[in-house]
């Protein structure tokens, strides 16, 4: 299966997303911010980190990427697309997932594990998990604090397009289990279609015990399970 | 054509949660500034364009402001000042 990951001048967790594909037994395919065309990609990731030094909005430039066309293209036509961190900010500016991820309440960037709760497993990114269980991965973001306005959460919520929540230690989703202020504690979304998925947190990065956790392994293996029809 | 140079003011939109505003709310207060009650925080985008006249001037920033300088979820957003440079 191949897989895109896209790197934009800025982006720091494209190695990581590389090295997660090949894990889970894709092939991974670099695509650059000009480049065009996503022919044969069976589905395409948008890295972490700082596109365009986040300026005016972070993933407000990056969303007006030559390479952007293309993914809404793809999207579009039903193709399984996937943001994480910036790539999540990303997707939302693009318009390709609805709301906005803005500064955290804290005001400060935060780089720290959290723990998050699987709300779905019916869908392409998570069906490898059970549904309730928790998850350990780390954040690192300082515009995280996801926005939309209430009409647009209800339909989240009532369409079960919420994915992941933050929780505390208790699997609860409180304010203190909520790193950012984010709205109903939303740590990540799918589109109305089911094939865009956006999320802060770094399941990349929580990839083997050895680093900490390998609970983000299942975002991969239910994305490959997908692609191969196997669920 | 004429050079135009334009203020434009993007603003997070009323019960959008300012976290900025609210930092310095605070700190006006330990300064002393007790009677403030509200502070929020916007940005100021200066452009330089030359354009046919105001109202072309106008309406192209109001482009850019919908396209690009302001997200329509978080920000609202003024065309504040055109004048002919």
């Amino acid at each position: 299966m191949k897989v895109a990951v896209l790197t934009f001048p800025g982006s720091n967790c494209d190695y990581d997303l590389y090295h997660a594909v090949k894990q889970v037994g894709g092939e991974p395919v670099w695509r650059w911010h000009r480049d065009r065309g996503l022919d044969g990609m069976d589905a395409v990731l948008l890295p972490g980190g700082f596109s365009y030094g986040d300026y005016l909005r972070a993933g407000a430039i990056a969303r007006f990427s030559p390479i952007l066309e293309d993914v809404v293209a793809f999207a579009e036509s039903g193709g399984p697309v996937v943001g994480i961190c910036n790539g999540f900010q990303i997707l939302c500016e693009a318009g390709l997932l609805p709301g906005a991820l803005i500064r955290n309440e804290s005001l400060k960037f935060q780089s720290e594990d959290c723990l998050l709760r699987v709300e779905r497993t019916d869908s392409s990114f998570t069906s490898n998990y059970e549904t309730g269980q928790i998850l350990r991965m780390p954040l690192a973001h300082a515009e995280g604090n996801y926005r939309a306005d209430d009409e647009t959460l209800a339909s989240l919520e009532d369409e079960g397009r919420v994915l992941f929540r933050y929780v505390d230690a208790s699997g609860e989703a409180t304010p203190e289990g909520n790193p950012n202020g984010s709205r109903n504690n939303i740590a990540g979304i799918l589109n109305a279609h089911g094939n865009v998925m956006g999320m802060m947190p770094h399941p990349e990065r929580a990839m083997e015990p050895l680093l900490g956790s390998d609970d983000g392994l299942g975002v991969f293996s239910s994305l490959m399970a997908s692609l191969a029809g196997t669920h | 054509m004429s050079r135009f140079r334009i203020e434009i003011r993007v603003t997070p939109r009323p019960g959008i949660l300012d976290p900025q505003g609210k930092a310095i709310h605070h700190s006006l207060h330990n300064l002393g500034w007790t009677a403030v009650d509200d502070v929020r925080v916007g940005k100021a985008i200066h452009v330089e364009l030359d354009a046919g006249g105001a109202d072309e001037a106008r309406s192209a920033a109001e482009e850019m402001c919908k396209k690009l300088l302001a997200n329509p979820v978080t920000e609202d957003f003024e065309v504040y000042q055109v004048e002919e440079a």
